[in-house]
């Protein structure tokens, strides 16, 4: 390299008045590309809002009526004649009284014009079926009541509710309601018999083939007892290997094996987890079928990826310089860990732990592989149970024909959106508490 | 690796008049296939300030951690030499890592208080090494070592309030009331007071002057005035070798080697 060498291009001093128009254009245009470029993010975050708001929106639409139902106040005369005879009072005689010879006759005292079969036939439909099992746990419950005329409030029909709330038409070929029901309908709605409530049912019963008694108890139980499984496998395994590969673990080709496949494991298909439940827990250990222990279990494997994640984020945030000074305090490792790196890791970890909660919350596919997409009308009692969770209940009332199960399907959807909103505020919350600055 | 011998003369190391309380010989460390120390040979005199200075780079902080084993926390490094504590080979496989460091405390060049409460962060030594029989006895161990490290008049009423909210003079002062709550023989301070303003400075300067009648203390500064100020003997370091050590009056003023000479009138680093 000479003196003679090309000059690099130096610039013009900026003094000059043709350097400073330049400098000004090019300014124009770099403040022109920031506002495309906040257009383009506010431009996301409206379709996403939008998307949300349209999500959320047709369900409430469609769920909100789910939560009011239609009941029809009646007086019912417990005869002795009818319900025991011969004054036992055992219960087994009580029990297996004819209760909907009751209702009707009931029912008949309103309307004495009712006479013929289908007539009286009709009035019983307007009263959900299960409303004769109603009265008789009440008399079971009460064995006293036997010869006193109760008033009582029994759910009404599906389809009288939908009538009711104006989603069916009389002349509709769903509306199964005949002229003689919606004459009844119209006289019982003058008398202020017919009223409208809190649907209670759906919060306080379970899985039914009546919408009017179908309730998520069931699920919701089913979903918490499969949730406590997961928590307790999933937290603890995955904190620890978390801490482990980031505090222990020699960094080698093994290590960095391991922590591609968790990674993998991460976004490996959900059915693919069921698939192997079913195979392992169900076939090989012989597990029950439809449980919330193998339910819980499929799901914390498929939690694991996330804690381990979340967790090794945080303890890598803990800065070093505390790592040094616990250390150079002659604090041995696991002192290190326990005193320093977990608790200040742990508003990250908690945080990780319930997203990967809420993700097992909404989870379906896998547990339809275990068998808990069975049926189940009972409150699950215990981990071994039949159960159900919630997501698959939605997915079951989906399927379902009557149409008074489309309201009480958004309204499921609703309340599961309920529980998982929960639980984010929850990780919030715990971040904010537990967050320390250093 | 390139013999240093012919390329560069023999290290000055000045002997010491005093006890000697670290004696390392032969240290070289490397960290992965990179050599930072070349056959590092120094004394620590006991109850004296030794300042460690060189250009960055130069390899001090690193003997520095070599004292308390401090490198065994970064997996490449590799210390390969005999530092002796007392007579004791640190390097010796009976030798605890856990015990070594309540022996050699160490300060850091960033405060790093834990995130605890002022009481907790002096106490959390004798606590892990259970050096308090009762609660009065561990009271007693915080209120001293926070006298001796100049702060207990400024926190006396708020020991229950956060370390990380004091300044960070102060803080920096909380971590050597920490180190000395233990009683180590020696204390390790690499660069104090870089991250700290000079009234800050003054004092912890003060400080070091003031412990070393109970304390061995190595400190690493890349203050010239700083290491004349407060030691009693300068090693130089330059390019992981030991370049010089002796009485520090005599490294600042007639210094035998060139490139300390160089150095400490500021002609390179």
């Amino acid at each position: 390299m000479t003196d003679i060498a090309e000059k690099p291009d130096v610039a013009p001093p900026l003094a000059s008045a043709a350097r400073r128009a330049q400098v000004a254009r090019r300014l124009k245009k770099r403040y022109a590309a920031e506002a495309r470029f906040r257009f383009l993010g506010l431009l996301a975050v409206s379709v996403a809002i939008a998307f949300l708001v349209l999500l959320v929106g047709t369900q409430l639409i469609q769920g909100v009526p789910a939560f009011l139902a239609s009941k029809l106040e009646i007086s019912v005369t417990l005869d002795p004649a009818k319900i025991d005879p011969d004054g036992t009072g055992d219960p087994k005689v009580i029990g297996d009284a004819n209760y909907r010879d009751l209702l009707l006759s009931a029912l008949q005292t309103r309307f004495p014009e009712a006479q013929d079969r289908r007539q009286r036939r009709d009035l019983l439909g307007l009263v959900s079926t299960n409303a004769t099992y109603d009265l008789r746990d009440m008399v079971l419950a009460e064995p006293a009541l036997i010869g006193q005329t109760v008033t009582i409030s029994v759910y009404t029909d599906d389809v009288v509710d939908l009538y009711r709330k104006g989603k069916i038409e009389v002349g509709d070929p769903d509306a199964k309601l005949s002229d003689f029901q919606v004459q009844a309908l119209a006289q019982l709605e003058a008398d202020g018999a017919l009223y409208t409530t809190f649907n209670s049912a759906l919060f306080v019963n379970s899985a039914s083939r009546e919408p009017e008694s179908a309730g998520l108890l069931g699920a919701v139980v089913g979903s918490l007892l499969t949730l406590v499984v997961t928590l307790g496998i999933a937290f603890p395994l995955g904190v620890a290997a978390a801490v482990y590969l980031e505090e222990f673990a020699p960094k080698n080709r093994w290590t960095d094996l391991i922590e591609v496949n968790i990674n993998n494991l991460a976004a490996v298909p959900s059915i693919v987890f069921g698939l192997l439940g079913l195979a392992l827990f169900l076939n090989l250990f012989g597990m029950p079928r439809s449980a919330p222990l193998v339910g819980g279990l499929v799901l914390s494997l498929q939690a694991l990826p996330i804690i381990i994640i979340a967790g090794r984020a945080a303890i890598k945030a803990v800065p070093p310089s505390i790592r040094e000074a616990a250390l150079g305090m002659g604090a041995s490792r696991i002192q290190t860990v326990s005193h320093h790196i977990l608790p200040l890791s742990m508003p990250g970890m908690l945080t990780g732990a319930i997203l990967g909660m809420a993700h097992a919350l909404g989870e379906t596919a896998p547990l339809l592989m275990i068998g808990m997409v069975a049926f189940v009308a009972d409150v699950p009692a215990g981990f071994t149970s039949p159960a159900t969770v919630l997501p698959v209940q939605i997915y079951l009332w989906a399927d379902f024909p009557e149409r008074a199960f489309v309201d009480r399907t958004s309204a499921a959807i609703l309340t599961l959106l309920v529980f998982l909103l929960l639980m984010n505020a929850t990780a919030i919350y715990l971040r904010k508490k537990f967050e320390r600055k250093w | 690796m390139v013999t240093t011998d012919q390329a560069q003369p023999k290290p000055v190391v000045m002997p010491l008049d005093g006890p000697v309380k670290i004696a390392a010989r032969g240290v070289n460390l490397w960290y992965g296939a990179k050599q930072a120390l070349f056959d590092v040979d120094l004394d620590v005199g006991a109850n004296q300030v030794t300042a460690l200075i060189g250009p960055s780079g130069c390899g001090k902080s690193t003997f520095l951690r070599c004292i308390n084993r401090m490198n065994d926390t970064i997996p490449t490094a590799r210390v390969v030499g005999d530092i002796r504590l007392d007579g004791e080979d640190i390097y010796s496989p009976a030798v605890d890592v856990v015990h070594l460091r309540a022996r050699v405390g160490m300060v850091f060049q960033k405060p790093n208080p834990f995130p605890k409460s002022i009481y907790d962060n002096v106490a959390y030594g004798p606590r892990i090494h259970g050096l308090a029989e009762s609660k009065s006895h561990l009271d007693d161990i915080v209120r001293f070592s926070l006298e001796r490290a100049g702060l207990w008049k400024e926190v006396a009423d708020r020991l229950p309030q956060p370390g990380t909210g004091l300044s960070g003079g102060q803080q920096q002062r909380l971590c050597i009331a920490r180190a000395i709550a233990v009683s180590p023989e020696v204390i390790l301070m690499d660069e104090p007071c870089s991250a700290l303003d000079p009234i800050a400075t003054a004092r912890i300067e003060e400080l070091i002057d003031d412990l070393r009648d109970n304390f061995t203390i190595a400190i690493v500064t890349h203050s010239m005035q700083q290491a004349a100020r407060v030691s009693q003997r300068t090693a130089f370091f330059h390019l992981g070798i030991l370049v010089e050590a002796g009485p520090t009056e005599q490294i600042f003023t007639s210094p035998l080697d060139q490139r300390t000479q160089d150095y400490v009138t500021g002609r390179f680093g």
